[in-house]
């Protein structure tokens, strides 16, 4: 479960921005949506702990994840949730797999060749393993980040505009690597956006005005 | 995976400008070991061959050029002294043992040196193989001279007339090889000893040309006319090292001079070619540590992204910190053991076109020094990569990854 108590947070010289609760139960899925400058980065980077908001709790899993030490919340960000960015990007100097397995180690986890081979082979990406990521096209690395989110298994899947730069036909084929892989691998999802083609694919949307 | 393999894959991932880092760092290693080598293998031989000799007595003349020739055998000679005044020079009751030498000769390069058993004495020398030189025309040679000319007990060669040059050649008596000497470990490897008469009859005009006359009964009783080049003094108290070379120069016609001193004074004239050279290797190195420093911090600005997606994996502060700097340590390492592996290279080169054999330097011998050599690397890698790592280290991730 992941919650978001009264959170509200301020840059230097602007005006507060305040975050509606936010509630979201184990497995759901849920559309952030938000027009630009509307604090939809903000707000993603508050649910992940990269950014500690001036004000307010949030709880992954029963954990106030800003009550951590620095160290300890980069660990239970490298274990407990996927991030997958608007742009791939992948560690231009190690392969494929040397990433998936980057992400493993970075979390504390044991080194797992299966699990890459097994997530790689689930994203249909596993025949380039051993490359690097300058020789695959955006789609293909698309497809790694997502497999990367997903290695370790995460209790939550965070996207951020996943399909912004893609035309229909590949913003829906993201989208439905999305849907499937937290149900592959049980991780609750947020996708943020202001892209309306895939508001339908939604039930539970959390809008920022 | 370790941070010292994800540093490693980011050095290969930039294959040039690691490279050329680390060439400058090599290089500038490489101007250091070989200064660092050639100085300590030179002081070394200068301190080994004359350990023993407090004082050199030769013709009036420059008294380095004394101490090179006489104790070094790389310089000529400053002419000839009366084989009387040495006489007298080495019963003075300050002298312990006195060495005469009589140089002129050479076979193939090698000088041919006349002298006495004293000489045996003074450097303790050893024999490998037969005796040591006794009659004339009797030869004991070093263990280089037997390898490189390939002499063995019992062979003869004809001696040429100069310090070098194989056009004058003596042809009226034959040298004979009477024993080999163990390795020394100095000159006298280097060396063919033989006696003084031997040389004086080389040189003498009837007998070069009279082959008849080739044993002269009357030798002994001219030996008094005879000349040397020079004598080598070893004192018999501290006393003497003050009295005796003031009494030489002021009141003989004769020159002392100290190789203790002259090396010295040999050294500071080259030290200051060798210092300009260290000055100029460490410029290079600073060089090197600004360009990798340069290098870092560039590729920081490519790789902030990269290590912003690395914090979002869990890798902490510190994970990023290390990979930072191992990287930095790891190119000037590489750096510092190429060039301590090209310095050695370039002294066995320097050593394999010398041609002087006495001053022969040699490329395989390692110094406990070179490790300073390694730690100065490390430290510049440390140095050109903590202001990249601490910007690794506090980063803002939220900003980076925003702003893309």
């Amino acid at each position: 479960m992941i919650e978001l108590k009264s959170v509200a947070h301020t840059y230097s010289g602007t005006q507060a921005i305040k975050f509606r609760d936010w509630k979201i139960n184990n497995g759901e899925q849920w559309l952030l949506l938000g027009g630009s400058g509307s604090g939809k980065t903000t707000l993603l980077h508050i649910l992940t702990g990269i950014l500690k908001p001036e004000i307010g709790k949030v709880f992954i899993e029963d954990t106030s994840i800003y009550e951590l030490t620095s160290r300890k919340l980069d660990q239970f960000r490298g274990r407990h949730i996927g991030i997958i960015f608007q742009r791939p990007h992948l560690i231009k100097s190690l392969t494929i797999a040397e990433n998936l397995i980057l992400a493993q180690t970075f979390a504390g986890l044991k080194t797992d060749q299966e699990r890459v081979t097994e997530v790689l082979a689930s994203l249909d990406i596993d025949h380039k393993m051993h490359a690097y990521p300058a020789t695959l096209s955006q789609g293909q690395l698309q497809r790694v980040s997502i497999a990367r989110a997903v290695v370790n298994r995460p209790a939550l899947l965070i996207a951020d505009e996943p399909t912004s730069s893609l035309d229909d036909k590949n913003a829906f084929a993201v989208l439905d690597l999305l849907l499937q892989q937290s149900g592959l691998n049980q991780a609750t999802l947020v996708v943020a956006t202001h892209d309306k083609r895939v508001k339908d694919a939604f039930t539970n949307t959390y809008e920022l005005i | 995976m370790s941070p010292l393999k994800i540093s490693w894959k980011s050095i290969w991932s930039k294959p040039l400008s690691s490279a050329l880092n680390m060439m400058l760092v090599a290089f500038g290693t490489g101007i250091l070991t070989l200064l660092l080598l050639a100085s300590a293998q030179i002081s070394d031989k200068l301190n080994n061959n004359s350990k023993d000799i407090d004082l050199v007595i030769g013709a009036k003349g420059s008294p380095l050029q004394l101490i090179l020739s006489s104790i070094y055998y790389i310089d000529f000679p400053t002419g000839n002294i009366p084989q009387k005044d040495a006489d007298a020079l080495a019963h003075n009751p300050w002298v312990k043992r006195a060495v005469p030498l009589a140089l002129g000769d050479n076979y193939n390069g090698i000088r041919i040196v006349g002298t006495d058993s004293n000489f045996a004495a003074l450097y303790k020398l050893q024999i490998q193989e037969g005796k040591l030189w006794s009659g004339d025309f009797e030869t004991t040679i070093g263990a280089d001279v037997a390898r490189t000319q390939q002499l063995k007990v019992g062979d003869s060669f004809y001696g040429a007339h100069g310090l070098t040059g194989t056009t004058d050649i003596h042809k009226a008596h034959a040298y004979k090889v009477a024993g080999i000497l163990s390795p020394q470990g100095n000159v006298t490897d280097n060396l063919i000893l033989t006696n003084i008469s031997s040389v004086w009859k080389m040189h003498d005009p009837e007998e070069e040309h009279d082959h008849s006359k080739a044993e002269d009964p009357t030798a002994a009783a001219e030996i008094q006319d005879r000349e040397i080049t020079s004598l080598l003094i070893q004192y018999r108290s501290p006393m003497a090292v003050v009295m005796f070379p003031r009494m030489v120069n002021q009141s003989t016609n004769l020159q002392a001079a100290s190789p203790a001193q002259e090396s010295t004074r040999l050294f500071s004239l080259i030290g200051v070619g060798v210092d300009t050279l260290q000055w100029f290797a460490v410029l290079i190195m600073l060089i090197a540590a600004i360009s990798v420093f340069v290098n870092l911090y560039n590729s920081l600005k490519e790789r902030s992204y990269d290590l912003a997606i690395m914090r979002t994996l869990g890798a902490s502060r510190t994970k990023l910190f290390l990979i930072v700097i191992i990287e930095g340590m790891l190119l000037t390492l590489a750096g510092t053991v190429i060039g301590i592996a090209l310095g050695h290279a370039a002294l066995g080169l320097i050593s394999h076109f010398q041609e002087s054999s006495q001053a022969k330097l040699n490329g395989l011998l390692f110094l406990k020094d070179e490790i300073y050599l390694l730690i100065a690397g490390l430290l510049i890698g440390i140095f050109a990569s903590v202001i990249p790592a601490i910007q690794a280290y506090s980063a803002n991730i939220s900003k980076i990854l925003s702003k893309n």
